[in-house]
């Protein structure tokens, strides 16, 4: 243990503690910025410091390791002072158009001068100026926002494994962008979104589509149906200040219903869906000497991920498309015979925690029903701001139930929200259908968590069936780096593009940290085990679908509208300067 | 190299050849001829000169009886292309390819000087010949430039002759690691790239760091605008840096070394190569140095241009071929340097020292310069001085004894006005403060710095709100742009400066200066944003009175700014 005193007050901390962490471990909150834990811890901005007596200047107190005897104050006038001088230096190099901003309310720029209790600014001279990039259809970059904390880049680096941004120029002319400022849209960005997750300010937020669904909803020649991702009940309420962990099922289909949706599905029941064509896959592959071990594809980033950077592993993807891809495919497909509507009159919509999602819709193989399967995307966050502008209050509403058939779903498909989710809900089924036993214990505890990468052998009958589970891509590439060296003696990977998974996906509320991650994970399994049915292949709503019109699992119109196929694309040289 | 008496005899054989750069006459050589190739007299076509004196012999056919050799750089830059005859050790200067007739026919051939080619000292009627006698050095010391007139930089013997190598040859026979370090740390040397750390405890430090394995590098950036220090020690005794660093290695447990050059410095990187080479061709780098089991090995990184590469933490992480840009420290690169690994860095200048510390003594060394700043220092004198080029004079040596003794004052009888120090994180230091005796601790408390050893003489003549503008400038086109203080500040203080320098300055400005500039010293990431507001807070601290002028009635007194109405 080392000891220090920090205003005036005897701490005492674990060697290599920062004085950052020292101080919060005794209630002292020192102002950051740049700063975010395991993340990006760089010293960059310069609104950390701390006086340490006896240093020449003052010192960035989330960098700085704390020293035996150590003296450190947190608030003197000369620091008060300084850092806020930092901050009016950062603040007039910025647009400030807070009122018309993505971030407006949820920005950490606009809460430190709060904070600090900024008055004016005073220095008048050049600003950034780059153009803004919204060549993603997923995200957009203001250059003009970005206060250079290189938060995006260290997690697209370090935790994505991705590289897709660095820092172009020097001095004020700095700039954070995919390498010589070309356009995101035509980087091996996966459109995960992580960065605008992590960024302090506006400078990186999700397109924007909500118009496109008010204008639907407004347009009374559209049957507008919409379907809501497993992770989004349990973040949706975050948007309106409720705790993290919160569960919002039925008052998020109620907002939904009374936003005016025709329909309120959800997502859950093809994920349900999703299980009997990969578990089946799976069950095919394994027999018939197929490719293994076989990766799912439900995460659109992780998908461009791997045609990007491990082309020669295509053939272990799934070919199962998405749940929301399934989905969108039926939609205009099944339940438009079923209900008697033309596909064309049908906009769907889909509610994700993801912004690779408003990728994946526009990929070319996304048009199975003769129509862009799903017509547009939008974020938890955008969700959450339709709620806001139509002036709703979702806490007061009445819970209400989801729609049939669509809306029907098991706690498996609920899982799909977490790490491991798709690989439970998988063995739940795969079990049961190999063996034609009952699970005693249904609950794979071993699939669950937030760790890395996840390993089990699982006994299905005689078989021990190996799978691994990661999530946050630079995790995935370890697992593909020993799939290429031969080494991977598994038969089924999950892998998920974001942290924790879906519920970290980055179209999630902000803040999404390891603590909000948690909270919104053990919701997810709360909400599987109040559910019902817990198993896919007990899905009343896909039992009929199958009797109705699919027939069988990897059957001629499963093929036709469930499953995809994928492209290999480039991957930019990268040069080191 | 197998062992001293291998080195002792090379020496002493080539100490005969050279026998008459001592001014002892030979019997089969009539003149060895040392041309200036430093940066000031190549860019005055020393080249040339040299030609035309090998064309000149060869005409008077004693090619064979007179050596032409290209030296480092001899210091007086203004008055080159100069070059010294032995000899009889004869000054010449302001030597065009016409003049090499005369010194080849009337000098070497028939001993008699060429007086339109001396040079005289400020005032006096008749010239200095003698190289030994003139003002210009008598009040230097050479000890990191001991070889420039004597060597030719091309030549591992050269260096040999005048004891190079020994030092290594003792720290590997018959010292210890320890003892090595011990020496360095008694001798007191300051390292020379600017801040001034002890250099001894610096490789004390990575000596006990338990990391492995280690490295040794050399800051061969030297990004300040108008310094040529490192330049000339790497250009005129490539050997002198290598022998240091192979110390180093044997002190602190290296086996590797790696010398960072700036692109901009292409005979630097071939002269030190082409050293290397030879060094390694005689056993001195390599497998088994002097048949100790010690090995080390030189490899040269190639700057990639931008000042700030040359800051510790950022030039070690150009070294490893990514974005040079400063790290907070700790960890310091003593702990974790290159490749993560306890690491050396010292600059040119320090690493020129060592070996003379480790032949010469603890004692000897620490016996030159004041009490808290040790042995010498260089400086590359520029501006409105009638002697600019490159000095070395001991520490404590005063501005005054610079400027008038040594740059022999400020030309067409201008006043003195003030003389920066430290390039772009000095400061301007006033004629008041003239006897400052120079050693780090004065140089700060002065709100200057050492730097790296920039030293530019300004006249009535200079505008000190221009010149702050000027080196600003220079600091928001080399900031980082990594830590916001030094990226918006130091952009922020240059437009307040541009208002003032146009007209547009006002009420307030100064007093905004100087928080900023002292918030910026205070917060910044590295040591470019925490000295950059130096000339600003010096100038403003000694020439207040301009900035008042020029915001309160727009006027200029040295008339250099324009004012736009
Ligand atoms: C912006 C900046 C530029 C620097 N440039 C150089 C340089 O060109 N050469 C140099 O030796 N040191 C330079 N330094 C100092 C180095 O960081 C380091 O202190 C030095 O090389 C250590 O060697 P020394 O102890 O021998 O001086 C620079 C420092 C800063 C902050
Ligand atoms: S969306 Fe993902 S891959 Fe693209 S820049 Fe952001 S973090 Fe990197
Ligand atoms: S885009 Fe956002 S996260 Fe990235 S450097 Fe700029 S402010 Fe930071
Ligand atoms: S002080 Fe300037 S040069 Fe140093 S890290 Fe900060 S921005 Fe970069
Ligand atoms: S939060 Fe510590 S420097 Fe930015």
């Amino acid at each position: 243990m080392i000891n220090l005193t920090i205003d005036n007050r005897k701490v005492a901390v674990e060697e290599g503690s920062t004085i950052l962490e020292a101080a919060k471990s005794v209630g002292i909150n020192i102002p950051t910025l740049c700063y975010l834990k395991d993340i990006n811890v760089i010293g960059a901005c310069r609104i950390c410091l701390v006086d340490v007596k006896g240093a020449r200047t003052f010192i960035p107190s989330c960098v700085a390791p704390v020293s035996e005897g150590m003296v450190v104050n947190t608030h003197t006038p000369n620091l008060i002072k300084a850092r806020k001088l930092v901050l009016e230096l950062i603040l007039s190099d910025h647009p400030m158009e807070c009122l018309t901003c993505k971030r407006n309310g949820n920005c950490e720029l606009q809460k430190l001068a709060e904070e600090f209790g900024l008055s004016e600014i005073r220095f008048e001279g050049a600003k950034t100026e780059y153009p803004i990039d919204d060549s993603s259809p997923a995200l957009i970059r203001d250059p003009r926002k970005c206060i250079l904390c290189r938060r995006c880049i260290s997690v697209c680096t370090n935790i994505q494994s991705v590289q897709a941004l660095t820092v172009e120029n020097r001095g004020f002319n700095s700039l954070v962008a995919p390498a010589f400022n070309e356009k995101l849209a035509n980087m091996e960005c996966v459109q995960c979104g992580q960065c605008s997750l992590v960024c302090p300010t506006g400078a990186i937020v999700e397109q924007d589509d909500t118009d496109k669904v008010w204008a639907a909803l407004a347009d009374p020649k559209k049957h507008v149906v919409v379907q809501t991702a497993p992770a989004t009940r349990v973040q949706i309420g975050e948007t309106i200040g409720a705790e993290p962990g919160t569960i919002a099922t039925g008052q998020m289909v109620a907002g939904l219903r009374s936003l005016g949706f025709d329909k309120v599905f959800d997502t859950d029941f093809s994920a349900d869906l999703t299980i009997l064509e990969e578990g089946n896959e799976l069950l095919q592959r394994v027999t018939t000497g197929g490719v293994l071990p076989m990766i799912t594809s439900c995460s659109p980033g992780w998908i461009k991920f791997i045609e990007h950077f491990y082309p020669d592993l295509l053939p272990h993807l799934s070919t199962c498309k998405s749940p929301q891809q399934m989905f969108g495919a039926l939609a205009k497909t099944y339940y438009a015979q079923k209900e008697g509507i033309d596909p064309k009159d049908i906009y769907s919509v889909s509610i994700m925690p993801c912004t690779a999602k408003k990728y994946e819709c526009q990929r070319p193989e996304m048009f199975s029903s003769g129509y862009q399967d799903v017509d547009v995307v939008l974020t938890t966050r955008e969700l959450g701001r339709m709620f806001k502008q139509s002036g709703m209050s979702m806490t007061n509403l009445p819970e209400e139930e989801y729609d049939a058939p669509l809306g029907i779903s098991t706690g498996a498909g609920e899982l799909f929200g977490a790490s491991g989710g798709v690989m439970e809900a998988a063995l739940r089924t795969v079990y049961e259908v190999v063996t034609g036993k009952e699970l005693e214990d249904i609950n794979f505890t071993a699939c669950r968590g937030i760790t890395g990468v996840k390993e089990a052998t699982v006994n299905v009958g005689d078989l021990p069936v190996s799978v691994a589970i990661t999530n946050g891509l630079g995790n995935a590439r370890k697992v593909l780096d020993k799939i290429r060296a031969g080494e991977a003696g598994y038969h089924f990977i999950e892998v998920m593009c974001c942290p924790g998974g879906c519920i970290g996906g980055g179209g999630s509320p902000i803040p999404t940290n390891l603590d909000v991650r948690l909270k919104r994970i053990d919701a997810v399994y709360t909400e599987d085990e109040r559910m019902v049915l817990r198993k896919s292949h007990q899905n009343p709503a896909v039992q009929d679908l199958y009797a109705e019109f699919l027939e069988k699992p990897l059957g001629h119109k499963s093929h036709e509208l469930l499953h995809t196929h994928y492209t290999e694309r480039d991957h930019y040289p990268k040069e080191e300067c | 190299m197998k062992s001293l008496e291998e080195l002792a005899k090379i020496k002493a054989s080539r100490r005969e050849a050279l026998k008459i750069r001592e001014g002892i006459p030979s019997a089969t050589e009539k003149a060895h001829v040392m041309m200036c190739g430093g940066a000031g007299c190549i860019s005055s076509n020393c080249k040339d000169v040299v030609e035309a004196m090998q064309a000149s012999l060869a005409k008077n056919g004693i090619a064979d009886q007179v050596q032409v050799i290209l030296t480092g750089c001899m210091g007086p830059c203004d008055m080159g292309p100069v070059a010294i005859v032995y000899p009889d050790a004869t000054f010449y200067r302001r030597l065009k390819p016409k003049d090499a007739d005369a010194i080849v026919e009337e000098h070497i051939m028939k001993g008699n000087l060429v007086p339109r080619l001396l040079y005289r000292a400020p005032g006096a009627k008749e010239p200095t010949p003698k190289v030994t006698d003139m003002d210009l050095f008598a009040k230097q010391k050479k000890i990191v430039l001991r070889n420039n007139f004597y060597i030719d930089p091309t030549n591992i013997e050269d260096y040999i002759a005048n004891d190079g190598y020994v030092a290594l040859g003792k720290a590997l026979t018959a010292m210890t690691p320890a003892e090595v370090v011990e020496e360095v740390k008694k001798a007191g040397i300051r390292g020379r790239g600017g801040a001034g750390f002890s250099t001894g405890m610096k490789w004390s430090f990575c000596a006990a760091s338990k990391g492995t394995p280690k490295y040794v590098v050399c800051n061969g950036d030297e990004g300040d605008p108008g310094a040529f220090m490192d330049r000339s020690v790497l250009e005129g005794d490539p050997h002198s840096i290598i022998e240091g660093m192979a110390i180093c290695g044997r002190a602190i447990g290296a086996e590797q070394g790696y010398v960072y050059v700036r692109a901009e410095y292409p005979l630097a990187i071939d002269r030190l190569s082409y050293a290397i080479d030879k060094a390694r061709e005689y056993g001195l780098l390599g497998k088994n140095i002097f048949d100790t089991g010690f090995n080390f090995e030189i490899e040269i990184r190639i700057g990639a241009g931008a000042f700030v590469c040359g800051e510790e933490t950022a030039l070690l992480t150009s070294i490893e071929g990514k974005r040079g840009e400063p790290k907070p420290r700790p960890p310091f690169p003593a702990n974790e340097g290159v490749w993560a690994k306890p690491t050396v860095l010292n600059n040119v200048e320090t690493w020129a020292n060592i070996a003379e510390i480790i032949l010469k003594g603890a004692d000897w060394y620490s016996s030159i310069g004041t009490a808290g700043s040790k042995g010498t220092k260089v400086f590359a004198l520029a501006g409105r001085i009638n002697n600019t080029g490159i000095v070395e004079v001991p520490m404590g040596t005063t501005l005054r004894e610079i400027v008038y003794e040594i740059g022999g004052g400020i030309p067409r009888k201008k006043a003195f006005k003030a003389v920066q120090t430290g390039g772009p994180s000095g400061g301007c230091i006033p004629a008041e403060q003239l006897d400052t005796p120079i050693d780090f601790e004065s140089l700060t408390a002065l709100g200057a710095m050492m730097g790296s050893g920039g030293m530019i003489v300004m006249d009535e003549d200079t505008c000190m709100v221009d010149i702050a503008k000027f080196f600003m400038d220079f600091i928001v086109d080399e900031s980082c742009g990594k830590c916001s203080p030094c990226r918006i500040g130091t952009k922020r203080m240059l437009e307040i400066l541009e208002r003032i320098t146009t007209g547009k300055g006002k009420e307030g400005d100064i007093e905004l200066l100087l928080e900023l500039g002292n918030t910026i010293k205070s917060t910044a990431l590295c040591g470019l944003g925490q000295t950059a507001p130096n000339p600003i807070l010096s100038t403003i601290k000694y020439f207040r009175d301009e900035y008042e002028s020029h915001i309160k009635e727009n006027k200029c007194a040295a008339k250099v700014c324009e004012f736009v109405e």
